[in-house]
């Protein structure tokens, strides 16, 4: 028995989940035009808020130096585009794949394991997501905004961004009855996205309404990303690091064990 | 019309063929308006505060020429009125017209009675009309506290005007829904084309600011005719010659439209 186990179960550890991987890179290898689209919409808000309200606004101060209002919203597009890529993959896509197309069920027929799928998704989200990345940086680049070699640790930050979004909101989604729920995805996301510091600087905030904003998420990938290619690192960048990743560890933890719950318990 | 060619009682008028659709749409929208209350109210509401107010701080209106604007906040409200009008008018008539022909297949149901095409046609887009009433109401409402219209009259003239924009959108976009074999191109419709019009007509900053073949392309475009002439009604800066413009072709893409989808639906539901 332990013989046919060894055989039939793959080694431990993230390879199993690279099966669920090239599934999703099979199952969505027709849809270039879609893949090419979700790339073009940060370049669009970069290109509209970025250049066009940016000549009507004198740009800010990033640690202690002025930079041009485009340099400062490019970096919180990545942040912000990372971020709506992992929730929309781990959210609508996982669920119509949980509720409608079994698709998990099938998978845990498997040698693989819930951890495997959890892994598998957000795997998968990072990849596309990564891509996306790199491909706004070259944009960046050829834009000239930006300011130091510590930029090219940037796609790492947004790829943080998208795994600890992906983690927690598909724990999230395996709570949802149905699509109705989603709306309070939305509430959330939507908020953060133009409240995050992403268009303007957090000190337009005061007292205990700054402190809400620093808390959230998607700030810390703000300020990560915008610390990265202003070259403003410090000490003190490690505390969004350190917030991302832990997000991103519960949220896996928990969607690996509600995932063992809902189909195998 | 009778393209449809079903037979139809004489003597029905277009306004009673319609208003037998009237508990059909009323009873859909008593159960799916919740859904529809978070889009349609919050999220603008979010945008004027977020870009107008407080992105708006950091904008000085007489240093950057803002067409005639007090503040960043009365330039940018009804630019986000109009573009809001055109996404929930898009929304209205791209995945439900492709439902009615091919998910839930209501339309089939409906052709089978004495309706005839250009009524169920009719009633959907008085549907579509109702909802960017009932939207642009509620932001211009709201907007008011914001202060930033010059007269009442401003504010009611902007209303309609948002009507005409929602229309300019829903009824040629009716017509592409009619036609679609699936719904994959919707995702591309609004990646590029509803997105690109939201950030670049207008509503965020002056078309004047773009490079200037893209500003010829701005021009060129239904949202930005519908965002100049809202605008122009809430500043008070309205002048004739370009507003008949705006008019003109806002009400000519509405009736091409209309004439389209018309054509479209009769061919993929009868012929």
């Amino acid at each position: 028995m332990a013989v046919l186990t060894a055989l039939v179960r793959p080694r431990a550890g993230w390879s199993p989940s690279w099966r669920l991987v090239s599934r999703n890179y099979l199952a969505h290898r027709r849809s270039k035009v879609f893949f090419l689209t979700g790339f073009l919409e940060p370049v669009f808000y970069l290109f509209s808020i970025g250049i066009g309200v940016g000549q009507l606004v004198d740009g800010f101060e990033v640690n202690g130096r002025t930079i041009e209002y485009a340099a400062f919203v490019a970096p919180a597009m990545l942040a912000a585009s990372a971020m709506n890529g992992a929730v929309l993959d781990s959210t609508f896509s996982v669920f119509f794949k949980l509720k409608f197309e079994k698709l998990y069920d099938a998978v845990l027929a498997t040698p693989l394991r819930p951890a495997d799928v959890a892994r598998g998704e957000i795997t998968w989200a990072l990849l596309r997501g990564g891509v996306y990345s790199a491909g706004f940086l070259l944009v960046m680049l050829a834009m000239g905004l930006v300011s130091s070699w510590w930029a090219v640790l940037v796609v790492p930050a947004t790829l943080l961004v998208g795994f600890g979004f992906s983690a927690v909101c598909m724990a999230l989604t395996t709570y949802m009855r149905s699509w109705q729920d989603f709306e309070f995805v939305q509430l959330s996301i939507m908020p953060m996205f133009l409240f995050s510091a992403t268009f303007f600087p957090v000190t337009t905030y005061d007292g205990w309404l700054r402190w809400v904003v620093e808390a959230t998420p998607l700030y810390r990938g703000v300020v990560l990303c915008r610390e990265l290619t202003t070259g403003a690192v410090s000490v003190a960048s490690l505390v969004s690091v350190l917030y991302l990743v832990v997000m991103g560890l519960v949220g896996l933890r928990v969607v690996s064990r509600r995932l063992g719950t809902l189909l195998l318990g | 019309m009778g393209t449809s060619g079903v037979p139809t009682a004489p003597g029905t008028s277009r306004a009673a063929m319609v208003a037998r659709q009237a508990d059909y749409w009323v009873t859909a929208y008593r159960r799916t308006w919740r859904g529809s209350v978070f889009t349609s109210f919050v999220t603008p509401l979010f945008y004027v505060v977020a870009m107008g107010v407080l992105l708006g701080r950091y904008i000085d209106p007489a240093r950057a020429d803002l067409q005639g604007a007090p503040s960043y906040l009365a330039y940018i409200a009804p630019g986000l009125v109009a573009a809001h009008v055109m996404q929930i008018a898009t929304g209205e008539v791209t995945w439900p017209v492709l439902g009615k022909i091919k998910w839930d297949r209501t339309y089939l149901g409906m052709v089978a009675t004495p309706l005839r095409i250009s009524d169920i046609v009719a009633a959907h887009l008085l549907f579509v009309l109702f909802r960017v009433a009932t939207t642009s109401a509620a932001f211009l409402v709201v907007l008011a506290f914001f202060d930033v219209f010059a007269s009442p009259a401003g504010a009611l003239g902007a209303f309609a005007a948002t009507l005409l924009v929602g229309m300019a959108f829903a009824t040629p976009l009716y017509g592409v829904s009619a036609g679609l074999k699936d719904q994959s191109a919707f995702a591309v419709i609004y990646r590029v084309m509803i997105v690109p019009l939201f950030l670049f007509s207008g509503a965020f900053f002056p078309i004047s600011n773009l490079p200037a073949p893209l500003e010829a392309v701005a021009v060129v475009t239904p949202l930005w005719h519908g965002v100049d002439l809202t605008r122009m009604l809430t500043l008070g800066t309205l002048e004739p010659g370009p507003a008949l413009v705006h008019l003109a072709y806002l009400g000519t893409l509405t009736a091409l439209g209309w004439w389209w989808s018309v054509r479209r639906l009769s061919r993929r539901l009868v012929h």
